[in-house]
């Protein structure tokens, strides 16, 4: 599987996501174990109204969906994978008007779990939070056919 | 961070309205909170934008962590009797089962508060309270 395939499958993936549409989370870069998605600004996920800075929340959940869809550049076959547990720390606050970036990696798969750590990030900043997750390995068989077919173009 | 009339008013008529009304975020996972003497129940009722797993399907994890995160911060903000949004620190969440399509509560507890720094435990449940669909810690900074 090459990068432009990677890319292919966790864009159509997280097009799947609701809230990652919701959010509008695009992805920015897909390699083998590796991926970095982008969480444009808005003022609809502003946590504090006096400050214009974005909740936690919606950087947890660009961290999770960035550590959850790395899944699909780690492993040749589609899986969905849930998330077991999630640890995020808070190094400081996303400067206001500018996209937050997530880059997530896979540091290790096993037949039952995969580890993930995810950096967030602006650009030219330093970083907004750090982030490890453990996904449980539910088999390929545990989604159904269609949706495989769907993210991986059928049949890839 | 709160205006201080919306703060007032959210504390002598345990109306929560007006406060989640100033939090954009709450308003866009669709954040409620009810009082119920000196108990706070949070609510996140039924919605599609929130969805991540189109397959169950399921609440998208982190919305159920924004959730809990943002519980946790209000809560926290009220039994302070403080008119800041405390800041997070750090947050560390198990998810048990999965957030099905439909409404979602959340209770916090103070677990420890120091000078400086509070932990706050969160669960969240959907269907049987004694059946959690995840639970969460976290750790914010005071400040006056």
């Amino acid at each position: 599987m090459n990068d432009a395939i990677r890319l292919d499958r966790v864009t159509r993936f997280i097009d799947t996501l609701k809230q990652a549409r919701e959010l509008g989370l695009s992805v920015t870069e897909a390699r083998e174990g590796n991926l970095t998605l982008c969480l444009p600004y808005s003022d609809r996920i502003i946590g504090n109204p006096d400050t214009g800075v974005i909740h936690g929340g919606a950087i947890t959940t660009l961290m999770d969906t960035t550590s959850g869809s790395v899944i699909l550049c780690a492993l040749d076959e589609f899986e969905l994978c849930p998330t077991l547990d999630l640890r995020v720390d808070y190094m400081r606050p996303a400067e206001p008007h500018k996209p937050v970036y997530a880059r997530a990696e896979t540091y290790k798969v096993t037949r039952n779990i995969i580890f993930t750590r995810c950096e967030a990030y602006q650009e030219g900043g330093e970083t907004i939070a750090n982030c490890v997750g453990t996904f449980m390995r539910i088999g390929k068989e545990a989604t159904p056919k269609h949706y495989r077919d769907l993210i991986t173009g059928g049949g890839q | 961070m709160t205006d201080p009339d919306i703060y007032r008013y959210t504390r002598e008529t345990g109306d929560f309205s007006r406060l989640l009304q100033s939090i954009p975020y709450a308003t866009f996972i669709g954040l409620e909170c009810d009082q119920f003497g000196d108990d706070l129940i949070f609510r996140l009722p039924k919605k599609e934008e929130n969805l991540g797993n189109p397959i169950l399907p399921a609440i998208h994890g982190g919305v159920i962590g924004g959730f809990m995160e943002l519980s946790a911060a209000i809560y926290l903000m009220m039994s302070q009797d403080s008119m800041r949004m405390p800041r997070i620190v750090d947050f560390s969440l198990d998810y048990l089962r999965a957030g099905l399509n439909r409404e979602t509560y959340a209770e916090c507890r103070l677990t420890r508060q120091g000078n400086r720094v509070a932990n706050v435990m969160v669960t969240a449940w959907q269907k049987s309270r004694s059946q959690p669909i995840a639970t969460a810690r976290a750790h914010f900074l005071l400040e006056d």
